[in-house]
């Protein structure tokens, strides 16, 4: 039962959908195809392969000369690897670190007189809409050996020495946390306050204590905010480039900024779309959750 | 006979800021009741069962549950359990956990629930729906869950809010019975909180009808209908004529009323002469024919048992007067002129 | 329930604490003499003074403003499409693939977003510059204002629509006259949302900029590379309270839009 929509109509909707597809979908694929080229001194730094131009005994001439070079190298370069891992670890500690810091005050704000709620969000969401690079950057002046931390912990006699903690991978932890911190308080506040009240005052009424309260019906009923607040926190805390070039030291190992590196510094495009490959082959299964409770989220 | 109440509300008031949601009431609720708090919505019933849940804290005044004063005892430990309006099931948990969830707080061994839960879903009839989560379930099934869950702990009282006002229109003439018969086999007592009247009067033995905050009156359903205590009592509880005149003479119980434009009518109550009053008749006990009060015929309602007839009467007012025999009455003619009358007996004098 | 209140006061003040007290510390030292986080120096506004000197920073500035208002721009009218689209159409084909595409930008790591469209911009051989960091920064915005836009026309009473085409009005006029006003609210938030977002990105940025279209972060963060400046902590200050005014009038508004009702 198909009808005819006027021009407009289908412009409206074919104009955004095509534009995702030309500069969202087809980048990857060019991603994928540079991936697979050699290496190259000229501009751009690469040998094309895959293109139509030869028609179809070239493409598949080329085809057979289809190049692994870079995969071989990321495989076989421990250094990618361990970046990979350690970009999982510290996005998994961060998160669990955001989670613990951004539940208490979810709940807070969520659990506040009605009236002030809405002004107590807008406060904890506010520093997302400040600059990310300068929130990264206000950590420096703390951490750093003779930065305000120290100084404080000295002054009071906690230590003696100076901690090190800038240029460190607990630098790093801090700063993922500290910028990524809104993105969690967001869907958790809104999983929190949108529980009825009835619920709790039903749990109490059955002789639930207010710290049962809390882990039998409010966490569980918030659920579907923790997995969203981790998984926005997770994802793109992976691939972070800013927060372990700023604050984190020459040791520390992210695979974002191991990206950047081999595309800024070394040119090599091929090794830096191969990562990136990898990269998104690795956050394939955590997009898709996050995708599938998006779509809930639409859909209810 | 000296056993305390189960209940005892002495002069309870609850405000809001200026608002006045409870007005020192007092009230009490004996083991195995079943006790309805019968009111327009916003009269204070709602506020005043979560002051005996203890969601809610006096400003003034005692609770008492077995003769034990409430105050500062928070909900989780009062002997008295809820049945929400909205049911309030968790809907993480399926229908067993949801009936167990109280158990599970008291820490009652894991066999001895499983039994419990069994016995409950027996006595709700929904066995077989020990897995279903809340939403896979119909509203009658939700309602009964929840009816469960409220006596799984075994509660002196089990308050009830708007039990069947989520419900469709058959389904809650079945409930009520579902719940008086519920009801009855354990000898709990029942609080209901309802704006329905029909509920309160099928389900509940005794009713206490609010208003503003306060106490109307007290009584069984039959003393309630038939000796209403004030004009709002007589006008929320069924239908009500009431007709306004002054008392010109009193003696044995009965009192002469002297209706506008001097027609007089005699009726039960006491009172003073000269004093402001309100003549009170049920529409079934008012006849056409007679010797009575002339009236034009204004409209029939045919309503299949019976007829409603409205009639202006010539000295002002309106009166609805339900005639069983409708067979023999025939419809009556717009206009056609009436004499409507009642006996003294069905006819009440309430302070105006 | 006293336990309870206090263990939600403290949850409430170290978040807020952790939050902000990093952002005061910005400010505060934007107005410190000294050059040492550890030394007040005396009350200086100073470093404002080197600020208004810097001419490569107030050329970015001015860069990063084109960028923000146009590449807003665009994602606005487009995430507004895309909205549209998802709401009112229930089924088509690729309705899936449409809304991953939407909701992926919002996570995927900037890196790879990054590298991938200047890879495309490569290929395509177009020359690097002002549209392509705005082409860049409007694809990532569309993305979020679909969101916000989609969830109020999914609050949206639909026979309000159906009311207006029921009176005559084409589905188009409907848009325009029904649906869309409705909305207002939304659009505008998710315009603030992109032009924010623009004026942040430094990753982005990084990957599409060509030679002269450097915006305000990458030159930030040149000058962070370069050591510690408290001219940093200046236009950080300045940048702060801009948002701070946005967002304070906007909290204004609101309060008084609820106090109304």
């Amino acid at each position: 039962m198909s009808q005819t929509r006027p021009i407009s109509e289908r412009l409206i909707f074919w104009l955004p959908f095509a534009w995702l597809v030309l500069f969202f979908l087809v980048p990857f694929l060019i991603v994928v195809k540079i991936s697979l080229s050699q290496a190259a001194l000229s501009q751009p730094p690469y040998e094309p392969v895959l293109t139509m131009v030869d028609g179809w005994d070239g493409l598949l001439s080329k085809l057979a000369g289809l190049s692994l070079t870079s995969y071989d190298l990321l495989i076989e370069d421990g250094l990618y690897l361990a970046a990979y891992a350690s970009s999982l670890r510290l996005a998994a500690l961060a998160t669990c670190l955001t989670l613990l810091i951004g539940y208490p005050l979810a709940y807070a704000i969520a659990r506040a007189p009605v009236g002030w709620r809405a002004s107590l969000l807008l406060l904890a969401v506010a520093p997302f809409w400040t600059s990310f690079l300068i929130r990264v950057y206000a950590w420096i002046a703390i951490l750093k050996d003779e930065g305000l931390l120290n100084w404080a912990l000295m002054t009071v006699g906690i230590i003696s020495e100076p901690l090190q903690i800038m240029a460190s991978d607990t630098a790093v932890l801090i700063g993922i946390t500290y910028a990524y911190l809104p993105f969690m308080v967001l869907p958790l506040y809104s999983s929190i306050e949108r529980q009825p009240v009835a619920l709790r005052e039903a749990a109490a009424d059955l002789g639930a204590s207010p710290w049962s309260i809390f882990w039998r019906i409010t966490v569980p009923l918030s659920r579907a905010g923790i997995v969203a607040g981790c998984l926005l926190v997770f994802i793109p805390a992976i691939g972070e480039f800013v927060i372990p070039d700023l604050l984190g030291g020459s040791q520390t190992l992210m695979i974002g900024k191991s990206l950047w590196v081999e595309f800024f510094d070394n040119r090599d495009w091929p090794m830096a779309s191969s990562v990136a490959v990898v990269l998104l082959i690795l956050l394939v299964l955590p997009m898709a959750l996050y995708e599938r409770a998006q779509m809930a989220q639409v859909r209810s | 006979m000296n056993k305390p109440p189960l209940i005892t509300l002495d002069s309870v008031t609850k405000r809001y800021g200026a608002v006045v949601a409870v007005d020192t009431v007092s009230l009490e609720i004996d083991a195995g009741a079943f006790f309805a708090l019968l009111g327009p919505s916003g009269c204070g019933k709602t506020t005043l069962m979560r002051l005996i849940a203890g969601f809610e804290t006096p400003d003034e005044g005692r609770i008492l549950i077995d003769g034990e004063d409430m105050a500062g005892v928070p909900p989780h430990l009062r002997p008295v359990n809820m049945m929400f309006q909205s049911y309030a099931l968790f809907p993480h948990m399926d229908v067993a956990s949801n009936i167990a969830f109280g158990l599970v707080q008291a820490r009652m061994p894991k066999p001895k629930i499983k039994a419990r839960v069994a016995d409950l879903l027996d006595l709700v009839q929904l066995k077989g729906f020990e897995a279903r989560k809340p939403d896979q379930l119909s509203g009658g099934q939700r309602q009964r869950v929840a009816l469960a869950r409220a006596l799984a702990r075994n509660p002196r009282l089990v308050l009830l809010d708007e039990p069947l006002a989520a419900l469709d229109k058959k389904l809650r003439e079945e409930t009520q019975f579902e719940l008086m018969r519920v009801q009855r086999e354990l000898g709990t007592a029942f609080l209901v909180v309802t704006h329905d009247q029909d509920e309160a009067m099928v389900m509940a033995q005794r009713i206490a009808v609010m208003r503003s905050g306060r106490i109307e009156q007290i009584g069984t359903p039959l003393m309630i209908y038939e000796e209403p205590a004030t004009r709002f009592v007589a006008g929320f509880i069924g239908d009500a004529n009431q007709l306004e005149g002054t008392v010109v003479e009193t003696g044995q119980g009965l009192c002469s009323v002297e209706l506008a434009k001097g027609a007089r009518v005699t009726a039960r109550g006491a009172s003073v002469n000269g004093a402001k009053v309100v003549v009170m008749v049920r529409p079934e006990h008012m006849q056409l024919g007679g010797a009575g009060l002339p009236g034009l015929v204004l409209d029939c309602a045919y309503r299949g048992d019976m007829q409603m007839i409205r009639v202006e009467l010539l000295g002002g007012g309106i009166v609805r007067v339900a005639s069983f025999g409708v067979q023999a009455q025939a419809m009556l003619q717009r206009g056609s002129q009436v004499m409507v009358s009642f006996a003294p007996q069905f006819a009440r004098v309430l302070p105006s | 329930m006293r336990m309870g209140s206090v263990l939600r006061l403290s949850g409430l003040l170290f978040g807020f604490a952790f939050l902000y007290v990093p952002i005061a510390l910005v400010i505060l030292y934007s107005f410190n003499e000294s050059r040492l986080v550890t030394v007040w120096g005396g009350f200086s506004t100073r470093w404002y003074g080197e600020l208004l000197a810097n001419e490569q920073l107030l050329d970015s500035v001015v860069m990063s403003l084109h960028v923000a208002l146009s590449s807003a721009l665009l994602a606005t009218v487009l995430g507004t499409a895309a909205a549209v689209s998802l709401a009112r159409r229930k089924r088509f084909t690729g309705r899936l693939a449409f809304s991953s595409m939407i909701f992926a930008p919002l996570v995927m790591p900037e890196v790879i977003t990054g590298l991938s469209l200047l890879l495309l911009f490569v290929a395509l051989d177009v020359p690097r510059g002002f549209w392509t960091i705005v082409i860049a920064h409007a694809t990532l915005g569309m993305c979020f204002v679909t969101v916000l836009v989609h969830a109020r026309l999914q609050g949206l009473d639909r026979s309000l629509e159906e009311a207006a085409m029921d009176l005559g009005a084409s589905p188009l006029r409907t848009l325009f006259s029904v649906t869309l006003p409705l909305a207002l609210p939304s659009i505008c938030a998710g315009y603030a949302l992109a032009f924010t977002l623009s004026l942040d990105d430094f990753v982005l940025a990084s990957f599409t900029s060509g030679p002269g279209s450097t915006t305000l972060p990458m030159r930030i963060y040149s000058q962070m590379r370069l050591g510690v400046t408290p001219q940093i902590n200046a236009i950080s200050t300045l940048m702060m309270g801009g948002v701070a005014i946005v967002l304070l009038a906007a909290w204004f508004i609101e309060r008084r839009k609820t106090a109304a009702r």
